[in-house]
């Protein structure tokens, strides 16, 4: 066991590579076969993950980006603008409440602390109905905002900024007030240039949620004015008859620019959600 | 001293003024409003002839005498039932044989990790595929069977189409579990391995004396957390099973979708967002509870 390497184990992980990676593969062998009754054939058995080079064509991709009524890169457009908006705007909002939740002496922060962290049982499935019914009544149905706002304060990840600011040392920033310096500056050119371990991860953590959102935009969004690429996708994908090529190559598209981040910021992702279990 | 308190109240309240509006705007109104809303028969679409009106508990009688609502409590139970302990191993063992002595443990970890980063809508797509009456897992089942099975409609079998969607949920979740799993077992002191060596355990006694006793803690937030996540289970049925053949797939949350958005029911689908948000604080409370007698034990 301890000279070695054993050759069990390592088949073992190669074998749950393949279970990993093959219904990826097929979704990028499937998008590049351009004759859907070939890709029907082939369904069942391994061509369904194999496409020989030179048969190999990007014309579902090119269909599926000329197509008019669904708007791939507008779908695409604006859910980076979604969840960027959430993300950034959220890590300023929370972490500023953390700061001040962790850093300053004021009459009920005890109480404040304790009805955040309370909240961050509520699940947003629980609160769907009555902030869609809200959404509804103040007519912002079908816009960006309807998408953004409700998501930016976010009680698990100021939990999470608190949990990192409170380690901090105290001395940092009471040498900055013997100095003269206000609480918001001590927040902002102290404590956060300092912070970018918990930004990373709370942005890491907000994006997949949210890139990850279907049951919201679902109910909020109708056209392709606002909607985001995964409700795009599932629209697509809900009025039959199926066009396999074109679906995977949708799906091979949206999923690209989240793979290239992940294998970039591989250390991060996992790191984030390591950070997002372990609880003070 | 009073000044400094004084001025820190005052930077705080500014400091803190977006988040606590958004809270109570979008997290502390919308609660409220769901369970006031699930005492009233209030619609989607107001209907100037039949004003909303006080229901009493009419709605949760309602729900709870309702088989369609009671239906899809039960499936959903179910479905974290078996999800959680099967995601729970899966990310256990896969997270067991990377801590081990792998070469390429990073590697092995990166792709492993993979499922995760792919969007839910994506792998339901993907899956689709694979469970089509001519698709992948057809081929396999014959070819493993010499043929004897038939090929089966993973998604419009009422017994089989729970289990199809465990399988890719699991599919697609473990990573997480095998993550947080690794770090638990990086934290377990490698002396406790050594001692249970020079005793003469074997592997398969290392495991249930060293490894699962130390990672006690890891598991009670690895169940918690999957369960509720398992709870709110919507995306995988609405793409692809849509909570049928005949209900065996119908969850709660697609049960609130169902009600309150495309029937417009609001009072009935706050009735049923209140009960779900009961049942997900109690499987919390659960854990609390779990982890102070841990500390007492100590």
């Amino acid at each position: 066991m301890r000279s070695g390497f054993s050759i069990p184990r390592i088949l073992l992980a190669l074998l749950i590579c393949v279970l990993v990676v093959a219904p990826l593969y097929m979704m990028v062998a499937i998008s590049l076969k351009n004759d859907e009754q070939q890709v029907l054939v082939d369904f069942g058995n391994w061509r369904a993950f194999w496409v020989w080079p030179w048969a190999a064509s990007l014309d579902n991709y090119r269909i599926v980006l000329a197509d008019k009524q669904a708007p791939f890169l507008r779908f695409m457009f604006n859910t980076v603008l979604i969840v960027a908006s959430i993300v950034i705007i959220g890590i300023f909002v929370n972490s500023a409440c953390a700061f001040a939740l962790s850093r300053l002496r004021f009459a009920g922060r005890g109480l404040i602390l304790a009805l955040i962290v309370a909240l961050i049982i509520i699940p947003m499935e629980a609160l769907a109905i009555p902030l869609l019914l809200m959404t509804a009544r103040a007519g912002q149905l079908e816009t960006y905002q309807a998408q953004i706002v409700p998501f930016i304060a976010h009680p698990f990840s100021i939990f999470l900024f608190y949990q990192f600011f409170s380690k901090l040392p105290k001395e940092l920033d009471e040498a900055a007030f013997v100095e003269g310096a206000t609480p918001f500056q001590v927040y902002w050119k102290i404590v956060l240039p300092l912070s970018l371990p918990v930004i990373a991860t709370v942005a890491i953590l907000q994006s997949l949620e949210y890139w990850n959102a279907y049951l919201w935009p679902l109910m909020v969004t109708r056209g392709p004015a606002t909607r985001p690429v995964s409700l795009a996708l599932a629209q697509f994908f809900g009025t039959p008859p199926y066009l396999w090529g074109q679906l995977m190559a949708f799906s091979v598209m949206m999923s690209l620019p989240v793979l290239i981040l992940y294998l970039l910021f591989q250390r991060w992702f996992i790191q984030s959600v390591v950070n997002s279990a372990v609880k003070g | 001293m009073p000044t400094l308190r004084n001025r820190d109240t005052t930077a705080a309240a500014a400091i803190m003024t977006p988040a606590l509006l958004l809270i109570a705007c979008f997290i502390i109104l919308p609660f409220v409003l769901a369970v006031a809303l699930s005492f009233t028969d209030q619609r989607l679409v107001p209907n100037l002839n039949a004003p909303t009106g006080f229901v009493g508990l009419r709605n949760y009688l309602r729900l709870l005498g309702q088989p369609e609502f009671l239906q899809a409590f039960g499936n959903t139970f179910l479905f974290a039932l078996i999800v959680t302990p099967l995601q729970s191993a899966m990310g256990l063992g896969a997270a067991i044989l990377i801590n081990s002595r792998l070469p390429a443990r990073n590697v092995f970890r990166g792709i492993f990790f993979l499922p995760t980063v792919i969007t839910m809508v994506v792998v339901s797509v993907i899956w689709f595929a694979l469970y089509r009456i001519d698709g992948v897992f057809n081929q396999l089942l014959s070819l493993l069977t010499a043929g004897a099975a038939g090929p089966v409609d993973w998604l419009h079998q009422p017994w089989l189409a729970l289990p199809a969607i465990i399988l890719l949920s699991a599919w697609q979740g473990f990573p997480f579990q095998m993550v947080v799993y690794l770090a638990g077992l990086q934290q377990i002191n490698p002396e406790l391995y050594e001692a249970a060596r020079v005793d003469g355990a074997k592997p398969w006694d290392e495991f249930w004396g060293v490894t699962m006793p130390g990672l006690r803690n890891t598991h009670i937030f690895v169940l918690v957390t999957t369960t509720i996540l398992a709870f709110k289970l919507f995306t995988q049925v609405n793409m692809m099973t849509q909570g049928g053949p005949n209900g065996a797939t119908q969850t709660v949350v697609r049960y609130i979708y169902e009600q309150g958005f495309s029937r417009g029911s609001v009072g009935i689908g706050a009735a049923a967002s209140v009960i779900f948000f009961l049942v997900v604080l109690a499987i919390s409370i659960a854990q609390r509870f779990v982890f102070r007698s841990d500390e007492e034990v100590r």
